[in-house]
């Protein structure tokens, strides 16, 4: 079945290392994609920072940009003291869209197409958040689930409900990213089957793939824009919930 | 101004308008009022800009995230209901009681997300919101 829209989110094991002290540490197509989005990040910005020239070239202005967007972005949502935070916000951002223009090529795995990839990623934000919370304001951090001006009858209430918000935070992050991809991808792969199965038809079906084909084209566009802007959009939550651990402000 | 005052009819219109049609104007005027105060209110922050940004892209993201913030609100509720039923064997009223609580939340993510209620911890950067129900005093 070529047409299966879901088979590009199989994962195939390449070199099998099952019972690796009880755990199955076997290393999939999956694992390969993470270590080329990390090794092409890695590649892009070693180069980009390698000439230092006055004048940056093409490959150098790129990777100043990426570093100013990141920079500003967690300076407006977390202040000066968020920029501590910068090397683990810009590895996430860096990451995550690499990922995610991986999986614009054709044959290519999806890393974050897949819950447990960006759960993980979300779980390290909200780790981070709450360990560096706790050291940093000991159980002042907890004044976060208590807004101000709440009458003391409803504040049992009310911090159960902000807990239950503050809870929820990594798994809405994480579907956000993952379902983005997935529907991105089913949709695509959906759409390209129709020119196939249509173009099939002989010639009125020729004509009448040309409609699903400009829609692949068109959506393949809008890919492109979903991947950098979930990328930006995950980095922005990270900077928004790093600063609930900088300034808690209760 | 004063040159074509005269010429144009809308010092008429509003002056039959106030004996004719008082109440509507009144209401209007109170309603565009209340409109004011409450875009000054509204959380200018980054939930609304981050909003503007994606429902630029497409409307497919902004239904998934409104509706990823509502339903992991009322999974990690039921989660948690599920496991103090588990630990305290009160089945099934912890499941009920934080499956509610867990709706609350879901509610209360997606109207932050939509940038209609402030961020709990925005009253840092307090001078953007103006006297959202975030703010906060400046210290600490």
């Amino acid at each position: 079945m070529a047409n299966d829209p879901i088979k590009q989110f199989e994962i195939n094991t390449i070199v099998p290392l099952e019972n690796v002290a009880g755990l199955d540490l076997s290393f999939t197509n999956s694992s390969l994609f993470m270590v080329a989005t990390v090794a092409t990040a890695s590649a892009f910005l070693y180069f980009g920072s390698a000439n230092r020239g006055l004048v940056p070239g093409r490959l150098q202005s790129m990777a100043e940009m990426s570093y100013e967007f990141v920079a500003s972005m967690l300076r407006d949502a977390a202040g000066s003291q968020g920029m501590r935070f910068f090397p683990f916000v810009f590895s996430l951002f860096m990451f995550v869209l690499f990922a995610n223009l991986f999986g614009m090529f054709p044959y290519f795995f999806t890393v974050t197409s897949h819950i447990i990839v960006t759960f993980a990623l979300a779980m390290l934000v909200i780790g981070t958040v709450i360990i560096y919370g706790f050291m940093k304001h000991g159980l002042k951090f907890l004044g976060l689930f208590v807004p101000e001006g709440v009458p003391g009858v409803l504040v049992p209430l009310v911090v159960a409900i902000e807990v239950i918000s503050f809870l929820s935070r990594p798994i809405s992050l994480s579907v956000r990213l993952f379902a983005n991809m997935l529907a991105g991808h089913i949709t695509l792969k959906v759409f390209a089957g129709f020119v196939v199965s249509l173009g099939a038809l002989g010639a009125v079906g020729i004509g009448g793939a040309i409609l699903p084909l400009i829609m692949v084209v068109a959506m393949t566009a809008l890919e492109f824009l979903v991947s950098f802007l979930q990328a930006y959009v995950f980095a922005v939550l990270t900077c928004m919930y790093l600063n609930d651990a900088l300034h808690p402000s209760h | 101004m004063a040159a074509d005052k005269p010429t144009r009819t809308p010092a008429g219109d509003q002056q039959d308008g106030r004996v004719v049609s008082n109440p509507n104007a009144d209401l209007e005027q109170r309603r565009r009022a209340l409109e004011e105060a409450l875009a000054q209110r509204a959380p200018s922050g980054d939930a609304a800009d981050d909003g503007r940004q994606e429902g630029a892209g497409t409307g497919i993201a902004a239904a998934l995230k409104l509706s990823s913030e509502f339903v992991a609100g009322i999974l990690v509720g039921a989660g948690l209901g599920y496991l103090l039923d588990q630990v305290a064997g009160t089945s099934p009223w912890g499941l009920i009681v934080f499956l509610l609580l867990g709706f609350a939340a879901g509610v209360l993510n997606v109207l932050r997300a939509a940038g209609m209620v402030a961020h709990p911890a925005a009253g840092k950067r307090g001078e953007r919101l103006g006297d959202g129900p975030g703010s906060q005093q400046g210290d600490d």
